[in-house]
């Protein structure tokens, strides 16, 4: 399952974002702009660093990850139908009547999903909780979260974050998609995060900031944040939301949870496909 | 001895007896430590003894991301932080996510004394009781919690413990008390009227029962420790026997032991039924004694409530309800 090759991996965010597109074209409803934002760092992560087997999820030592932004998860179902943890069939059922997937990532429901998320802030606190829990095990697993940018407003993100440095926690890496938008409008207008950086590092943790569609980028931040000790590492993604669909790009303004036309659907799959994978 | 010690003494001497044999159970607190009993941990057991600071949504999250990986948390607070609070992050990475963590809330009720109002949980119960799979469990002294404390690691799940911190008035026998987590206790059996009670106010209805009794009236007094998932046979069986309840707990009566027995008797044996506990107010800062008077909650005021079922029972037609 790993590519070594970042013209692949490229093809494969633009298989990712088929998939998803498609899923989610399927149904004519979903949160697209923050799928299509995280897609590159989720197939980086996945299929260059993450320690899983896909035949066996439950797998003792594995590394993990937490989609903290759990509305994104969609692109990530359409990674692990990709790398065989469930049929690619089993997306078309996506928010349907006792599907396995909804639209917000659940660990009791979908297999290869480590922690249900949904409420925003909650997930980075589990994935520090799981950070401790490897520690005290001693099993080397490294941990893996992606928060989104909109959901740092939470206090609790913060709280995390604090806590993770306090605990010297070089095993938890975590992603921030900072697509600039947030449901209500631009981050920057409703409560402004920056100096992002700054916050992060002031908090203790080793910080990179990455075009988050640049898959050699991504991988070069993940490479070098595991190699760091005694801190956990924080990589800002400065993303787009909606990447990849030039009108779902193009929709940026409002693109967080939309419906989709079924002429929309047969263009968007038309795009990607040109992009070729 | 067990009635030596406060009810934080036992939580964190049984917390240790069953660390030491079983490496996933693990502790984390949020700067209450030292109120709670469990500072002591730390010493013993540095890696599994954690604090957050004051931090609940944290401690609740971080708690369910270490049950996510095989470990059985404990988080503790005061019974306001450990519930109200972080009532999300209690439904969603916690009882949602089916992870295994314990809640200890203390000082549940009036029973923060000085710490007045803001501390006094009257609604956890009924914050948590409408959170699907949740259960809550009350224990009424040292006995009983020592004797749950098995039960408690076995049950894999959820689970709020509503502790009294401090020294109860001691109900159980130590040599002779079989605990059940989910079946109710009946401290004396009665005829006449059920008196279901919680937590301090199992010792106000035994006091009443003993008022009763002077007067003729058999009443029945049953310790519902576990509010969720309720025990309707037991509960059941009582409210027939007797036809007539009191409800008698240290919580809002909207929400809480009243509500979740009313629910039961409602829909199965409806009986005439009064409700001892905050009526839908907030409670102020004081002793615990003069707060009892001042909201209703003494065995004087069951006492009363008793009279005044036994008389509403005697007016309706029992058969009516058969």
């Amino acid at each position: 399952m790993r590519i070594d090759n970042y013209n692949d991996l490229e093809k494969k965010c633009r298989e990712i974002r088929y998939l998803t597109f498609d899923a989610i074209g399927n149904l004519g409803v979903g949160h697209l702009g923050g799928c299509l934002s995280a897609i590159d760092a989720l197939v980086v992560l996945y299929y260059r660093h993450m320690n899983i087997d896909p035949k066996n999820v439950k797998m003792e030592g594995r590394d993990r990850f937490v989609l903290s932004k759990a509305h994104a998860g969609p692109a990530l179902y359409s990674i692990l139908a990709d790398l065989g943890v469930f049929d690619k069939k089993e997306l078309y059922t996506l928010n349907q009547i006792d599907t396995n997937l909804p639209s917000h990532a659940d660990m009791v429901r979908t297999p290869g999903i480590d922690m249900t998320a949904g409420s925003l802030g909650q997930g980075l606190s589990c994935a520090v909780g799981i950070a401790i829990g490897s520690k005290i095990k001693k099993d080397n697993a490294r941990i893996y979260c992606m928060i989104g940018d909109g959901e740092s407003n939470e206090g609790q993100i913060w709280e995390a974050a604090m806590y993770a440095a306090h605990m010297k926690l070089d095993n938890l890496i975590a992603f921030t998609d900072h697509n600039k938008m947030q449901l209500d409008g631009q981050t920057s207008e409703i409560n402004d995060l920056e100096p992002l950086v700054n916050k992060w590092t002031s908090f203790g943790w080793n910080t990179y900031r990455v075009d988050g569609h640049d898959v050699k980028a991504i991988d070069e931040a993940i490479t070098k944040a595991k190699e760091v000790k005694g801190k956990p590492s924080m990589i800002i993604l400065d993303t787009i939301k909606g990447k990849g669909i030039s009108f779902i790009e193009a929709k940026w303004m409002n693109n967080h949870n939309i419906n989709v036309t079924p002429e929309e659907h047969k263009a968007g799959l038309e795009e990607l496909l040109k992009g070729g994978f | 001895m067990l009635v030596e010690k406060e009810m934080r003494q036992v939580l964190a001497s049984e917390l240790s007896k069953y660390m030491e044999i079983d490496e996933s159970i693990v502790v984390v607190d949020a700067d209450l430590a030292r109120a709670n009993g469990t500072l002591g941990l730390r010493e013993k057991f540095p890696d599994r003894a954690l604090d957050v600071g004051v931090a609940e949504c944290n401690m609740a999250s971080v708690a369910a991301g270490l049950a996510s990986y095989g470990f059985k948390p404990f988080i503790t607070s005061f019974c306001p932080f450990a519930t109200r609070r972080i009532c999300d992050q209690i439904t969603i990475s916690i009882v949602y996510a089916k992870q295994n963590v314990k809640i200890v809330g203390t000082d549940p009720g009036l029973s923060a004394e000085f710490n007045g109002g803001t501390h006094m949980s009257v609604e956890d119960i009924g914050v948590l009781r409408s959170i699907p799979g949740m259960v809550i469990f009350e224990p009424v002294d040292q006995v009983q919690l020592y004797k749950a404390f098995p039960q408690i690691l076995e049950y894999e799940g959820p689970m709020y413990i509503r502790l009294f911190r401090k020294k109860p008035d001691l109900i159980f026998d130590e040599d002779s008390y079989e605990f059940d987590l989910f079946k109710v206790d009946t401290l004396v059996e009665g005829t006449d009227v059920t008196l279901f009670a919680s937590g301090i106010q199992v010792k106000q209805a035994l006091d009443a029962a003993e008022m009763l009794k002077k007067d003729g009236i058999s009443a029945e007094v049953i310790n519902v420790h576990t509010i969720k998932p309720i025990d309707k046979s037991g509960i059941i069986e009582s409210a027939r026997k007797t036809g007539c309840v009191v409800t008698c707990e240290n919580h809002n009566i909207h929400g809480g032991l009243g509500s979740a027995i009313a629910e039961v008797l409602s829909e199965h044996y409806p009986v005439p039924m009064k409700y001892i506990g905050f009526n839908d107010c907030f409670s102020i800062v004081g002793r615990t004694k003069p707060l009892l008077e001042k909201f209703g909650m003494t065995k004087d005021h069951i006492y009363e409530k008793a009279l005044e079922v036994i008389k509403m029972k005697k007016k309706l037609s029992v058969d009516c309800w058969d």
